[in-house]
């Protein structure tokens, strides 16, 4: 019995035997492809983390030196070797807060504009235009702010608010000083030019996702189309838009070529909006070359990751609610 | 009497969403005259210096003529080297989130990170290449600079392949398995063919997104006064060139920034451009 099975073995056609192979052939293409995607998926995972590590391994040394002192020192001092973050972290903080105070009712109004307001086909090329402003590369506003938007404050909008803000007790100091041109305002609103695409076409994205039915409801109770906008669309859509500051904010945070050119890289907190400073970026992106010493580089890798981890965190929370708005609209 | 209230509240209200309405036509105003502002003021500085010198000379010493040649060949060898790193890796990555694990938690783990890389601030991206590349190897080379700029390829790909591939009809995956085609042929023959004008968009936009970047290629790839294809050596690169042209005090060396800047920001509309016509295009037919 089992000798007759073998012989039969031999008698198996050709084509058969070839069909296997090129099955063999396939599984094994399929499972090396299968894992190829896969590995790279888990690159993307290595990938941040390779980010994270390498940045805490590089600022070792500043942290050693320095320890949480770091985070709240003053001093910016090569040739003592002494380094404080906390006029980067405040300059980062408040040109990121001057542009969003700007950016962020700006986009609002031109998404109400685009949805609400706005002729159907002209709807399209206007969105794009503003998008565009988004593909601008950063160092173009930088180039632009230094010779074209700098001397134009310099010469119209810091003398005025000097002369008369600067006037008004408790807040005068905000505005005093001389009109340098480049400084802390002036990037802060260049900044308010680059995050205005993203606040604003992932406002009008959360504002089209809108149930219709909502809106007519209101229209049919007699509201204005501002009241609709103001009482239906934006408490509805109020967790994406908050996605979308936040996503903003991300990357008024970390913009780094159109800061380093206007903000002037004084290391120093001063009471004036005016007067020029610095940020995290800027400050790598000017010193970093130039650093000599190991302490001095750990210093401004130290800088990048602190950079890093708060955009990282302001960065999730955009996400977070963006996919929950997602998750709603289906 | 009560009807002059209600008139006017109503005529307040009316009033209100005048202002209301006359502030957001304000609002796209000023967004679209930011756009004409910058373009503008590129076009009439950058236009004059627009000549053929500029792309057949070295960049010069300061008081000299000369042209852009060295970082322009340097920013493309750049951005060729980052997009043959970065869109094999970003592909791969996008076709197991939208193929082999759509409904993994590792999918939408990576989909998350991937969307924070994505916005990640690009100068953090030149301090980890240093790190891992330049410190290492004890010198600035091409080669980082090149990597730098395919770190922030992958994200824009992978968020693009599987936006893409997510979009293809499953009936075409079931007719490629019901003839018996394996997986991953399906995947590579039919489902790329069908979304392959989508993946061409995510690396048109990731050239568009690079070829601008600065800050990554600052202490990765340097800068080069001379002409160098020495992917080993520190190479130029136009951004870069900009950024040290523009900041200097030299008339002429400032005048040939805005003349490169001109040439990126026009490289990156036209990108962006094509890219949009090439995604509509797709959905018409």
């Amino acid at each position: 019995m089992v000798d007759v099975a073998l012989t039969g073995r031999v008698a198996i056609p050709a084509e058969a035997v070839t069909r296997m192979k090129a099955l063999a052939r396939f599984q094994f293409g399929d499972a090396l492809f299968r894992h190829l995607t896969r590995g790279a998926a888990i690159g993307v995972l290595l990938l941040l983390s390779g980010v994270i590590i390498s940045l805490i391994e590089g600022s070792l040394p500043a942290i050693r030196a320095f320890g949480f002192g770091f985070l709240w020192s003053q001093s910016w001092n090569p040739v003592t070797d002494k380094y404080g973050a906390l006029p980067a972290i405040y300059g980062t903080i408040l040109t990121s807060f001057i542009a969003m105070l700007i950016a962020v009712p700006v986009g609002l109004m031109i998404a109400f504009f685009l949805t609400e307001l706005c002729p159907k086909w002209l709807r399209r090329p206007i969105g794009i235009a503003i998008e565009l402003l988004a593909g601008i590369p950063s160092i173009i506003y930088g180039i632009w702010g230094l010779f074209i938007f700098a001397p134009f404050l310099q010469a119209t909008l810091q003398p005025f608010l000097i002369n008369t803000l600067g006037n008004v007790p408790g807040i005068g100091s905000l505005f005093s000083g001389p009109p340098y041109g480049i400084g802390m305002l002036t990037s802060g609103l260049i900044l308010a030019i680059m995050v205005l695409p993203f606040v604003t076409s992932i406002t009008r994205d959360v504002f089209e996702a809108v149930p219709p039915v909502l809106k007519e409801a209101a229209y049919g109770l007699g509201c204005t189309t501002w009241e609709v906008v103001r009482n239906v669309v934006l408490p509805y859509a109020r967790v994406g838009v908050i996605g979308g500051v936040m996503l903003g904010l991300g990357r008024a945070l970390g913009e780094t070529m159109a800061v380093t050119f206007v903000i002037g890289n004084a290391h120093r907190i001063s009471a004036s909006v005016l007067a020029p400073g610095t940020t995290i970026s800027a400050t790598i992106a000017n010193e970093f070359t130039e650093a000599v010493g190991d302490l001095y580089t750990s210093a401004l890798i130290t800088l990048g990751l602190i950079l890093f981890v708060i955009t990282f965190i302001v960065l999730a929370i955009a996400r977070y609610m963006l996919m929950r708005i997602e998750r709603r609209i289906g | 009497m009560p009807e002059m209230i209600i008139d006017s509240r109503y005529s307040r209200r009316r009033r209100r969403n005048g202002v209301a309405t006359t502030l957001a036509f304000a609002a796209t105003a000023l967004g679209l005259g930011w756009l004409v502002l910058i373009l503008g003021a590129l076009l009439w500085k950058g236009f004059s210096g627009l000549s053929v010198a500029v792309f057949t000379e070295m960049t010069p010493p300061p008081g000299s003529a000369g042209g852009l040649l060295n970082p322009i060949f340097g920013s493309l060898m750049l951005t060729g080297l980052a997009v043959a790193i970065g869109t094999p890796i970003g592909i791969l990555a996008g076709t197991y989130m939208a193929e082999y694990g759509r409904y993994d938690k590792l999918t939408s783990v990576v989909r998350f990170i991937n969307d924070i890389l994505l916005s990640a601030p690009s100068i953090v991206v030149g301090l980890f290449i240093y790190q891992i590349m330049v410190a290492p190897m004890g010198h600035f080379s091409g080669w980082a600079g090149g990597v730098a700029l395919s770190v922030l390829v992958i994200p824009v790909v992978v968020r693009t392949t599987e936006d893409m591939l997510t979009l293809v009809p499953n009936a075409l995956r079931e007719a490629a398995t019901s003839i018996g085609l394996p997986r991953s042929l399906a995947i590579r023959h039919i489902c790329y063919r069908a979304a392959s004008a989508g993946m061409v968009t995510g690396v048109l936009l990731a050239v568009a997104r690079i070829s601008g970047e600065t800050a990554p290629l600052l202490f990765t790839s340097l800068n080069n006064q001379f002409w160098s294809t020495n992917l080993n050596q520190p190479i130029s690169s136009l951004p870069v060139i900009i950024f040290q042209f523009a900041l200097s005090p030299y008339h002429d060396w400032q005048a040939l920034a805005w003349t490169g800047a001109l040439i990126i920001t026009l490289a990156v509309l036209a990108l962006s451009i094509s890219a949009r016509a090439l995604v509509s295009s797709g959905k018409q037919s």
